[in-house]
């Protein structure tokens, strides 16, 4: 089984050279500190800097300079800050290449939840339903199952919608899996799990090909 | 010659808001709000207010200084997560609000200063916030029509400003406040420091002084951090 980190390691080894990366709030943003080496990417923050750089040192904090999710950040050589209309038209216009996000579910046939819970949690969706609707590359990082084991990898979403069939990928705590053709697709297990466990925590349609191997840390 | 749009401070810069106008509030969380023009909204005490920013501030300042108040009737943002008091209005029903994907309200206003009355975007498509929009296929892909926002007042915040109403913003402090600055009927920008016309290189202002109605000199800043987050040195 994977810790939060090491899904993020996991979603690390996808990452190719030259691309811009959005990363979402929680585990996503553990993805920046897995890069692996030799792959050059730049990390954009909606809120409006490209070329995200690492938290500051203590007492290095400059409070005009924050990403998403209203942390403290530094900027790398080369970034550069823009207005939230340009940070939305680089992800509308597909000018970033992944965009990795947190989920509460992820339906079969690709669509997301992951803003509300009627009469009990309403945040908002911030940026994640213009990130969603337009993003080609959709990983979503989260645990296989909520906090009472309930399947989050469903038939169908039973909370409101985020986005309509748009996820690509999911990595989990137990399974690298690919969505497509209405159904999870298993492609990875993580170390140990074995597929009859992913099988029973997954609600949804599982596809398994052959022999499925454990994931490469 | 250059129009002069200095006033003395927030008192003078916010003459002419009342009860149930329409705000834009610049800023993204606590970074890069109008501290000083919330401080004067609060003091004015006014009521029924809208408010159009991409956050709520967070209980004890920015925007959830109205709050506390109920100075506000409806807020339009897009992440409202940070605000206890936000949340308890909202789900009692008190507070109308109106969430909209963040990039769709960053243009929404953008449109609304632009002259563009409505635009068709991907963003939400088959979500509970498409319902009662128009749709329309481009390219094989549904879109949904979204309006251009307008209001009253459009408050934002800059590092540095001319006399002109010119204005530089430092960092990820931009966020929304170029758009709002575009789309205010009367916009009041107030910066931490204001200088005369002709200090500020033409090459580097983000916003041009066209837009904005009024400004001053702001004090007091405190720039709270939402989440002071920090590395170990090594």
């Amino acid at each position: 089984m994977l810790s939060k980190d090491q899904i993020a390691q996991r979603i690390a080894q996808e990452l190719q050279n030259g691309w811009y990366v959005n990363l979402g709030i929680g585990i996503p943003t553990l993805v920046a500190n897995h890069i692996p080496d030799g792959i050059d990417v730049e990390f954009q923050s909606e809120n409006g800097i490209l070329g995200m750089g690492p938290f500051p040192y203590e007492g290095e904090e400059d409070a005009d300079l924050i990403n998403a999710g209203k942390q403290t950040i530094t900027a790398m050589p080369g970034a550069v800050y823009f207005d939230s209309a340009t940070s939305f038209a680089m992800i509308r216009g597909k000018h970033i290449q992944l965009t990795v996000l947190g989920a509460m579910e992820v339906a079969q046939n690709g669509d997301i939840a992951n803003w509300k819970i009627p009469g009990r949690m309403v945040k908002g969706m911030g940026g994640a339903m213009d990130l969603v609707a337009s993003a080609d590359n959709i990983i979503v990082a989260m645990m296989h199952t909520n906090k009472k084991g309930a399947s989050k990898l469903l038939k169908a979403c039973s909370l409101p919608l985020t986005g309509v069939g748009c996820v690509t990928r999911v990595v989990t705590n137990l399974a690298f899996l690919e969505v497509k053709n209405g159904a999870f697709h298993l492609l990875e297990r993580a170390p140990g799990v074995s597929v009859e466990e992913i099988k029973n925590a997954t609600e949804g349609e599982l596809i398994i090909n052959g022999e499925i191997p454990e994931m490469n840390l | 010659m250059a129009l002069n749009k200095v006033v003395a401070g927030p008192q003078e810069a916010l003459t002419g808001v009342a009860d149930g106008m329409t705000f834009m509030v610049g800023g993204f969380g606590l970074c890069g709000i109008p501290e000083n023009a919330i401080s004067e909204m609060v003091k004015r005490g006014i009521t029924g207010l809208t408010c159009i920013s991409n956050n709520a501030g967070v209980d004890d300042f920015g925007l959830g200084l109205l709050l506390q108040k109920k100075q506000i009737k409806k807020m339009i943002s897009s992440y409202v997560g940070e605000n206890d008091e936000f949340e308890r209005q909202m789900l009692s029903g008190e507070l109308e609000v109106d969430l909209i994907p963040q990039g769709s309200l960053a243009e929404r206003c953008r449109a609304g200063g632009a002259g563009i009355p409505a635009f068709f975007t991907p963003a939400g498509y088959g979500t509970e916030i498409a319902e009662g929009k128009e749709v329309r296929n481009f390219d094989g892909k549904p879109h949904i029509l979204e309006m251009a926002l307008h209001a009253d007042f459009a408050f934002v915040k800059a590092w540095r400003g001319d006399t002109a109403g010119n204005l530089i913003y430092k960092a990820t402090s931009k966020n929304f406040n170029p758009m709002m600055a575009m789309a205010g009927k009367i916009t009041v920008a107030e910066v931490e420091e204001l200088v005369p016309v002709g200090e500020l290189d033409p090459n580097q202002i983000h916003t041009p002084g066209v837009f904005v109605q009024r400004i001053f000199q702001g004090s007091g800043y405190e720039k709270r951090i939402e989440r002071v987050t920090t590395r170990p040195r090594v």
